[in-house]
C-alpha cells in the first residue's frame, strides 16, 4: 500500500471530485422534492458525507503531492472540462465542509422541522445551505473559467435568498441590492471570459496559463473579470451591499455568507492572478488590489468603530478583513511569494472560522437580550460567558494577536511585505490591528463589567458550543505545522516560486 | 468596416449603455432591464468570438454558442430572482425603492425575529 502509486492514486481520487459537488446538489434537489419536513434530515445526513469527501480529497492531495484531476465524462481539455483540486482547493473544501454543518447545527432552533404545518423558511434555509455548499465545491474544484462562472452564479443564487429569509422589507431590499451588485459582477466576469476565449480558444485554466501573453485583450479581460469578482467579494469601494445584507440575515446565514460566500469569489481572484495570469508581470495590478485592500482595512475598521448594532459592527469588520486578503497580490513574485500566498490563504481560513463564530455569538446575544445594541450590552458577558468567550476568541483572530490563525496570517503577510521592501502594507496591517482592537474593546469592555445583565432567555449550551468550537478552530490554525504550508504550495505554478 | 467589427462595436455600446443604466437609474426594475441590456452586449461579443473561431470548416464555433445559451439561462434566472425580490418589496412596503432608509434600521429591535 505504501508503494508510490501516484497515477493510480490520482485516478482513484479524481472520482471523488464530482462527488464533492454532486452530494450537496443531490441534497438540495431531494429537499425540494421531499418538502420542508425532510429537508433538515437530508442536510444532516449528507453533511458528514460531504465532510468525509473533502477530507479524503485533502488526504489524497497530500499523499500524491500533486493536484487531483478529473476529466468530466472522460474528455480531457480543451474538448472537455476538468475538475482540479490543489492544496488551496482542498483546504477551502474542508473549511466549507466544517462551517456549513456548524451553521446548520446552530440553525436547528431557528429553522426547526415544522410539526404539523408546513413552513417555507425551513425548507428554503436547508435547501439554500446545501446550494451554497455545492456551489462552493464547484468553485473550489472548477478548472475551466466558464464552469467557474456557472459556479459563481449558483453561489449568488443560493446566497441572495438566504439574506431575505425572514421577508422583512429591509432584508428584501438588502438582498436585492446584493443581487444587483452580484449581477454587475457576473456580466463583467462573463465579458472577460468571452475576450479570453476569443484570444486563445480555450477557457481551461492550465491551458490558458501556458498560452497567455501580455497583450491588450488579456489586460482588458483581466481588468473586467477582476472588477466583477471584486463586486462579489465586496472589496472597497464595492462593499456597499455587504453590511446591510450580512447584518440583517439570520445569524446562521450571516455566518455562512461572511465566512464562506465572499471567500468563493476571492478564491477566483486568486485563481485568476496566481494561476491563469501567473506568467504576466503583475506588479501594478497587484499594487492596485492591495491599495484597495488597504483602504478597505482602514475604512471598514473605522466604520465598525462607529456602529451602534453588534451585527452591523461584525459585518463592517468583514469589510475590513476582506481587505487583508488582497495584500497577498503585490507579493506574488519573488523569494517571499510562498510566505505571501500562505498568509493570504491563512487569512481566508482564519477569517472564515473566526467570523462564523462571531456571527453565531452575535445571534445568540441578540436572541438572549432581545436586541443587539452595543450600548445595551453592559454586563451581558457575565450572564453568558461562553458566548462572549467565542466572540472574544474570534476577535483575537481579527486583531491578529497570538495565538490565532489571524496572527499567523498577518505575520506571514508582514514578513513577506518587509522582505519585498513594500513597507506600506505592513504599516496598514499594524493600523488595522489597532483599529480592530478598538472596535472589539467597545463590545467586550462594557459586556464584561457592571451588573450581570438580565437575559430574556438563556442561550442553549449546544449552540454556544458550536460558536466556541468555530472560534477555537480559528485559534488552532496558529499551531499549523510546517507541513501545512508545504501542502498549500501543492499545485502552485512554477512561476510563483521560480525566484526561490 | 466588416460585419464582425460592427457587431463588436454594437456589443461594446450595449455593455456601456447597460452599465450606465445599472449605475445611474435609481429604480430597481430599470436596473434589472439595464443588466439585461449589458448581458445582450456580452452575448453579442460571444457571437463574434464564435464567428472568429470558425476556421475548422464549421459555419461557426459551437463552444461559444453553448456558452451563450448557458449565459442566457443564467441571466433569465437572475432576472426572475431580482423581479421576485422587487415584487416582494413592493408587497411589503407599497413601493419598490432601494433608498437607504428602507434597509437600515437604527435600532437592533427585531433583528433576530423569526
Amino acid at each position: 500500500m505504501t508503494a508510490p502509486s501516484a497515477p493510480l492514486g490520482a485516478i482513484a481520487g479524481g472520482s471523488l471530485l464530482p462527488l464533492a459537488i454532486l452530494l450537496p446538489a443531490l441534497g438540495a434537489l431531494l429537499s425540494l422534492l421531499m418538502g420542508g419536513r425532510r429537508a433538515e434530515r437530508i442536510a444532516f445526513l449528507l453533511m458528514p458525507a460531504e465532510l468525509a469527501v473533502a477530507a479524503a480529497v485533502a488526504v489524497l492531495v497530500q499523499r500524491s503531492g500533486q493536484p487531483l484531476v478529473y476529466d468530466v465524462a472522460g474528455y480531457a481539455p480543451p474538448l472537455g472540462i476538468a475538475l482540479r483540486a490543489d492544496g488551496f482547493s482542498a483546504v477551502m473544501l474542508v473549511t466549507a465542509a466544517l462551517i456549513t454543518p456548524a451553521a446548520g447545527l446552530y440553525a436547528r432552533t431557528n429553522f426547526a422541522t415544522p410539526g404539523d404545518v408546513e413552513k417555507r423558511a425551513p425548507l428554503a434555509f436547508w435547501t439554500l445551505l446545501q446550494g451554497v455548499q455545492g456551489a462552493l465545491s464547484l468553485i473550489f474544484l472548477g478548472g475551466d473559467l466558464f464552469n467557474l462562472y456557472v459556479g459563481l452564479e449558483l453561489l449568488t443564487f443560493a446566497a441572495v435568498p438566504l439574506v431575505a429569509l425572514d421577508g422583512r422589507p429591509e432584508t428584501v431590499a438588502a438582498a436585492l441590492r446584493y443581487l444587483l451588485f452580484a449581477l454587475f459582477g457576473s456580466v463583467f466576469y462573463l465579458l472577460g471570459s468571452a475576450l479570453l476565449f476569443g484570444a486563445y480558444g480555450t477557457l481551461d485554466i492550465a491551458l490558458l496559463a501556458s498560452r497567455i501573453r501580455a497583450e491588450p485583450a488579456v489586460w482588458l479581460a483581466a481588468g473586467l473579470m477582476t472588477a466583477g469578482l471584486l463586486a462579489k467579494t465586496a472589496l472597497f469601494p464595492l462593499h456597499l451591499w455587504l453590511p446591510p445584507a450580512h447584518a440583517n440575515a439570520p445569524a446562521a446565514a450571516s455566518a455562512v455568507l461572511s465566512g464562506l460566500v465572499v471567500k468563493g469569489s476571492f478564491f477566483l481572484v486568486v485563481r485568476l492572478w496566481f494561476d491563469v495570469l501567473a506568467p504576466l508581470p503583475a506588479v501594478v495590478p497587484g499594487a492596485i488590489l492591495a491599495g484597495l485592500g488597504s483602504a478597505a482595512i482602514i475604512f471598514g475598521s473605522a466604520l465598525a468603530l462607529r456602529q451602534e448594532r453588534l451585527k452591523l459592527l461584525v459585518a463592517y469588520s468583514t469589510v475590513a478583513q476582506i481587505g487583508y486578503l488582497f495584500l497577498m497580490f503585490p507579493l506574488g513574485h519573488g523569494p517571499w511569494a510562498a510566505d505571501a500566498f500562505a498568509g493570504g490563504v491563512m487569512q481566508a481560513l482564519s477569517h472564515a472560522f473566526a467570523k462564523a463564530a462571531m456571527f453565531l455569538s452575535a445571534g445568540l446575544i441578540a436572541e438572549s437580550l432581545g436586541h443587539d445594541r452595543i450600548a445595551g450590552l453592559g454586563g451581558a458577558g457575565r450572564a453568558m460567558p461562553v458566548t462572549f468567550l467565542a466572540l472574544g476568541l474570534g476577535g483575537l483572530s481579527l486583531m491578529g494577536l497570538p495565538p490565532s490563525g489571524g496572527f499567523a496570517a498577518k505575520w506571514l503577510l508582514m514578513k513577506a511585505s518587509i522582505a519585498a521592501g513594500q513597507w506600506v502594507w505592513a504599516a496598514v496591517m499594524a493600523a488595522g490591528g489597532l483599529l480592530a482592537g478598538g472596535y472589539l474593546y467597545r463590545v467586550l469592555a462594557p459586556a464584561l463589567s457592571g451588573e450581570i445583565a438580565q437575559l430574556k432567555k438563556a442561550p442553549q449550551r449546544s449552540r454556544e458550543g458550536v460558536a466556541l468550537a468555530l472560534a477555537l478552530l480559528a485559534v488552532l490554525l496558529a499551531f499549523a505545522p510546517p507541513s501545512f504550508f508545504s501542502f498549500l504550495q501543492i499545485g502552485r505554478p512554477a512561476a510563483s516560486v521560480a525566484f526561490r | 468596416m466588416t460585419s464582425a467589427t460592427l457587431a463588436g462595436l454594437v456589443g461594446a455600446a450595449l455593455v456601456g449603455l447597460g452599465l450606465y443604466g445599472l449605475i445611474a437609474n435609481p429604480q430597481p426594475l430599470r436596473k434589472i432591464l439595464a443588466f439585461n441590456v449589458m448581458g445582450s452586449g456580452v452575448f453579442l461579443v460571444f457571437g463574434i468570438v464564435a464567428r472568429k473561431g470558425a476556421a475548422a470548416g464549421l459555419p461557426s464555433d459551437p463552444v461559444p454558442q453553448a456558452m451563450v445559451i448557458t449565459g442566457i439561462v443564467v441571466a433569465f434566472a437572475a432576472s426572475a430572482l431580482a423581479v421576485a425580490l422587487v415584487l416582494r418589496l413592493f408587497e411589503e412596503t407599497g413601493r419598490a425603492t432601494l433608498s437607504p432608509d428602507a434597509w437600515t434600521k437604527p435600532s437592533g429591535e427585531g433583528a433576530e425575529a423569526e
